[in-house]
C-alpha cells in the first residue's frame, strides 16, 4: 500500500527525511530535532491515531551501522488500518529523544519499557521508572554490550534456610 | 488396663481395639494424609499442576487436592515454573509465611535448575534461595510424576517426621544444596559489579 501522498506532503515540510520501501511497508527516517513535529504532523493532518509501539534496535557491532542505536515508532491510522514506520538513529553519549506521551497517552508504559531495557531517555516523560526490571537494578539488559547471563544480579538474594522458618 | 508383671519384664496386657505406636508416626501419618499444596505456578508446569488436581488424574486420592492460595493455610509449596528475579523476593516471603512444618516441591526443570533460560533475569533454581525437599523433573513433568513425588514426599514424611520437626533441624538439611557459582561468560572475564 503506497503512502506516496503522505511522503509528499512531509517531504514538503521537513528536510532531511529519508524514506524507504520494503514490501509495502513504508519506513522514514528522521532526525532527532525534527521527530516530536513529525509525530504530531502525522496524527494531526494524517490521521495517525493510533501508536502500536515505541521499540529499539542496538546496532552494536552490526554491519555497515553507523549509529547505535533505531529508535522505532511503529503508527496506524484507524479507518484504513494504514501503516507508518518511523525511526529515529541515536548515538552514544546524548541517548535522550523528547516524549511523545503529550500526543499518545498509551507511549507511557512503552517508553518506561524503551528506557528500562535499552536506557533511552525520553525528555518530558511524567513518570519514566523502570516497568520490567526491579527498582534496584542498574543496567539496561537488552544492550548487546550486556551479557547474556547478568552481572550476578541473579543471585544477590538471602538464602532461606530451615531454621529461617 | 491391668498390668502383670512376668519375670522382670514388665508387660502390658492391651485390649484387642487398642493400637499402640509412637506420637511421631501418629503425627506424621496425619501430615502425609493432608497436605495442603500452595501451588506457586509461574509457567506452564502450572497447567500440568492444575490437570493433577482435576479429576482425570485426582490428586484427592492421595489427600492433597486442597489447594489454598493463602500460604498461612498451606504446608506444601509447589513451584511450577519459572522463577525470575522480581519474584524470587515474592516466593521466598510466601514461603515464610507457611506455617512449620512445611515442604517444598521443585516441579519441573525450570524450578529446579533454571532450564533453558540461563538469561540475566531467571533464578538458576530455586533450591539455591530457599529449601527443597523433592525435585520433579520433566519439562513440564506429567501428572503422574507429580503424583508420585508427593507419594515419595509422603513416604519421607512418614519415615523422617517428628511431631516437634526435629527432622527439620538436622544439619545436612540446613547446608546449601549447591554452591552459588556463577558461571563464567562465554568470551570475557567475569566481573561482579
Amino acid at each position: 500500500m503506497s503512502q506516496t501522498p503522505i511522503i509528499d506532503s512531509l517531504n514538503a515540510d521537513f528536510a532531511g527525511l529519508t524514506t524507504s520501501e520494503f514490501r509495502g511497508q513504508t519506513r522514514i527516517v528522521v532526525a532527532r530535532d525534527q521527530l516530536h513535529d513529525v509525530l504530531r504532523t502525522l496524527r494531526d493532518e494524517h490521521g495517525f491515531d493510533m501508536l502500536i509501539d515505541i521499540t529499539c534496535v542496538d546496532y552494536l557491532n552490526y554491519r555497515d551501522a553507523t549509529e547505535r542505536f533505531g529508535l522505532v515508532y511503529l503508527l496506524a491510522r484507524s479507518d484504513d488500518m494504514r501503516r507508518l514506520t518511523i525511526r529515529v538513529m541515536l548515538s552514544e553519549p546524548d541517548l535522550s529523544v523528547p516524549t511523545v506521551t503529550d500526543l499518545w497517552s498509551g507511549a507511557d508504559w512503552t517508553e518506561r519499557e524503551v528506557w528500562d531495557m535499552f536506557g533511552i531517555t525520553f525528555d518530558g516523560h511524567p513518570d519514566l521508572r523502570r516497568i520490567l526490571m526491579p527498582e534496584e537494578f542498574t543496567a539496561h539488559p537488552l544492550r548487546k554490550d550486556y551479557p547474556l547471563q547478568g552481572r550476578g544480579e541473579r543471585h544477590n538474594f538471602p538464602v532461606l534456610t530451615r531454621e529461617d522458618g | 488396663m491391668a498390668l502383670e508383671q512376668s519375670g522382670s519384664n514388665p508387660s502390658i496386657e492391651v485390649p484387642e481395639n487398642i493400637v499402640i505406636s509412637k506420637l511421631d508416626e501418629l503425627a506424621s501419618w496425619g501430615r502425609k494424609n493432608s497436605l495442603w499444596p500452595m501451588p506457586f505456578a509461574t509457567a506452564c508446569c502450572g497447567i500440568e499442576l492444575m490437570a493433577t488436581g482435576a479429576s482425570r488424574h485426582d490428586l484427592a486420592r492421595f489427600g492433597a487436592e486442597v489447594f489454598r492460595f493463602s500460604p498461612r493455610q498451606c504446608d506444601l509449596m509447589i513451584v511450577a515454573g519459572r522463577v525470575v528475579m522480581k519474584m524470587l523476593p515474592v516466593l521466598q516471603r510466601i514461603w515464610q509465611q507457611m506455617h512449620e512444618p512445611k515442604w517444598c516441591i521443585s516441579m519441573g526443570a525450570c524450578a529446579s535448575t533454571g532450564g533453558v533460560f540461563d538469561t540475566y533475569c531467571v533464578v538458576q533454581g530455586i533450591d539455591r534461595f530457599i529449601p527443597v525437599d523433592m525435585y520433579v523433573p520433566g519439562c513440564p513433568p506429567r501428572p503422574e510424576q507429580l503424583i508420585q513425588a508427593i507419594i515419595d514426599l509422603q513416604d519421607q514424611i512418614q519415615t523422617e517426621g517428628t511431631v516437634t520437626g526435629r527432622e527439620f533441624n538436622t544439619r545436612e538439611r540446613q547446608e546449601p544444596k549447591r554452591a552459588l557459582v556463577e558461571l563464567p561468560i562465554l568470551g570475557q572475564p567475569y566481573q561482579q559489579s
